[in-house]
């Protein structure tokens, strides 16, 4: 018995010791590969000039249009580049603060409070997680117009205060990592229910809420379709503001492409930082998902 | 006088307490409903209703019509082609997408050096928008100087019409997606693959079994609830298509012969551009009973598979 154990935990030892063999990391090469052309192919089209991508004899070094190109996105007054990058940081902050706020609040409530209904309520939260955004559109669209909201910002960060995905999420993170103990014990000590949602769980609930928060930016950021009917061209975020760069300039992709850069460079920054939480909050949500 | 005082501020207190405990739940839960009920559910009411009516963007209700949205846009070609290819460009992107992914995750299971920067690598491509990643890819799939039909020119195979033929163009645009969400999903099933108990894999090594029959045998099976769980959400999204097929071209209304007009696009053609809101609420209907419809064949294909494995093993 015991010879078999020790045979087993050095199984295990060299299972843990033991490095993938060359085609493995060659494999994933090819995948880093196929990760990473894109972003060179979009510098060498947009360092270039209007007649790069129709090049047959195309050189694969990248020219010295960039700023150039950039330069004619920024100055283009029906693209609005500025005003796209800052309402695009002002939605996608917003609406990453809101979510992470009201689904803390939600999620403390779910995982540590007691109240009738609980159950049902956030098995219906989860429900709605299945429902395709395209089905409101229209009569959103059409409340939009009423309230005389359409083309504000507030018509896109509205709809996305609070989310679905967001209270399950810090449910299921806070019902697992805050002891019921320290909940009772500032019960206990005479904390209202909120003061101990603002200073038990809150603090609890950080790691989960940065993920969140992250998670929540990338997806308002890159998020198109809402935004592209609500909104118009004089006050876009940036998504929007592409599709009219490339309405403007499709025969110069040279001008489109150097756009895309300027506007994935804000993410690609916020993923050189923030990368590994944002990999450990997808991983995270699979399991409990 | 004094103990009275404080008894009295004790009953209070313990009164506010007992609203506290009851109410403040509600109150902490509330934000998600009060968004919801205004966001969500009303629209999802209100469309059934505007579905039935005929409304124009500029006039509003003009009046009852029945089933009449309905039974005009199921008697539209447009709408028949623009469901074959939502599906088309679904099942191209989600097939190859979930094996390349699954192999993806495989290969990051292993005890890999530097495994923060590999599993980062995979997940770049997620930072960038759809958007951005339309007109990347667009510009390689030109038909005449695109990248791509230049790489199959120089080893001597001839023009892939990308912007011409339906197929085609399904796969230019599922490239797409599969370049945004295949690292994604990766790491999901990553994930999945290594909540799996180590000691299945023990046993089975001192069976004799080999990596690849340890991997349809064991990883499969026990990857069954994170597969279900990717496959629904890539069900999800990938039928309400829009970014993509919306900038594969300037016009953005799914190429001249609707070669790659999904129901989406097709959504807001009709809203948007024919600023017909009565049939568009039909439309998005009927998008949804879609993807109840494929969600369902989806969980059933996935129950099978996983389990006739288990039973083989």
């Amino acid at each position: 018995m015991s010879v078999l154990a020790t045979l087993n935990q050095r199984r295990a030892q060299a299972r843990i010791e033991q490095r993938p063999g060359a085609a493995v990391y060659a494999f994933l090469a090819v995948i880093l590969a196929a990760s990473l052309f894109p972003f060179y192919w979009s510098f060498l089209i947009g360092s270039g000039d209007a007649g790069t991508l129709s090049d047959t004899g195309m050189s694969w070094i990248p020219g010295g249009n960039f700023l150039a190109n950039a330069r004619s996105v920024m100055d283009n007054e029906s693209v609005n580049f500025w005003r796209a990058l800052g309402n695009s940081v002002v939605v996608s902050s917003v609406i990453s603060i809101s979510v992470v706020f009201f689904s803390t609040l939600a999620g403390f409530a779910f995982a540590k409070l007691r109240f009738r209904g609980q159950h049902g309520l956030l098995v219906f939260i989860i429900g709605t997680m299945c429902v395709p955004t395209q089905l409101s559109v229209v009569p959103l669209f059409i409340a939009m117009s009423t309230f005389g909201w359409t083309g504000t910002l507030g018509a896109v960060i509205v709809p996305g205060l609070v989310t679905a995905f967001g209270v399950f999420w810090m449910t299921q993170y806070i019902a697992q990592s805050l002891p019921d103990e320290l909940v009772e014990a500032a019960r206990i000590d005479g904390a209202s229910l909120f003061q101990t949602f603002l200073h038990i769980a809150v603090p609890a609930a950080r790691p989960a809420a940065a993920m969140l928060a992250l998670f929540t930016f990338i997806m308002s950021w890159t998020n198109f379709f809402w935004p592209f009917i609500v909104l118009n061209q004089s006050n876009p975020t940036l998504p929007v503001a592409l599709a009219t760069l490339q309405a403007n300039y499709f025969v110069d992709y040279s001008i489109v492409l150097a756009g895309v850069l300027l506007a994935t460079v804000p993410l690609l920054v916020l993923f050189v930082f923030a990368g590994r939480q944002l990999i450990e909050g997808i991983m995270r949500g699979a399991i409990k998902g | 006088m004094a103990t009275e005082a404080a008894r009295r501020g004790f009953v209070l207190r313990e009164s506010l307490g007992r609203w506290d405990v009851k109410l403040s739940p509600y109150l902490f839960i509330s934000p998600f409903f009060v968004v919801f009920a205004l966001v969500g559910l009303f629209p999802l009411l209100y469309t059934g209703w505007v579905s039935v009516h005929a409304w124009d963007l500029l006039g509003g209700e003009q009046g009852w019509a029945g089933s009449g949205n309905f039974a005009f846009v199921l008697g539209q070609r447009q709408f028949w082609v623009a469901l074959r290819n939502t599906l088309s460009i679904f099942l191209l992107s989600a097939v190859p997408q979930l094996l390349v992914a699954t192999a993806i995750a495989a290969a990051l299971d292993t005890n890999l050096r530097n495994k923060t920067f590999w599993r980062m690598s995979v997940l770049l491509p997620f930072v960038v928008m759809p958007v951005a990643v339309t007109l990347i890819f667009g510009s390689m799939f030109g038909e005449r100087y695109g990248l791509v039909n230049r790489t199959l020119a120089d080893i001597g195979l001839g023009p892939i019409r990308w912007h011409t033929d339906p197929l085609a163009s399904h796969i230019a645009i599922a490239t797409m997606v599969n370049f945004r969400w295949t690292g994604y999903n990766a790491l999901i099933l990553l994930a999945g693959m290594q909540a799996i108990p180590r000691d299945l894999y023990e046993a089975a090594t001192i069976d004799g079994a080999t990596w690849l029959r340890r991997f349809f045998r064991i990883t499969v099976p026990q990857l069954r609830p994170t597969l279900i769980f990717v496959i629904i959400t890539a069900t999800i999204g990938g039928l309400q298509i829009f970014d993509e097929p919306r900038l594969y071209d300037q016009n953005g209304l799914g190429g001249e012969d609707q070669q790659w007009m999904t129901m989406t696009i097709y959504l807001y053609k009709l809203g948007w551009t024919q600023l017909n809101f009565g049939r568009a609420a039909a439309v998005a209907w009927l998008l949804f009973l879609v993807v109840v419809a494929i969600g369902l064949v989806n969980l059933a294909i996935t129950r099978r598979i996983a389990t006739s494995e288990e039973r083989a093993t």
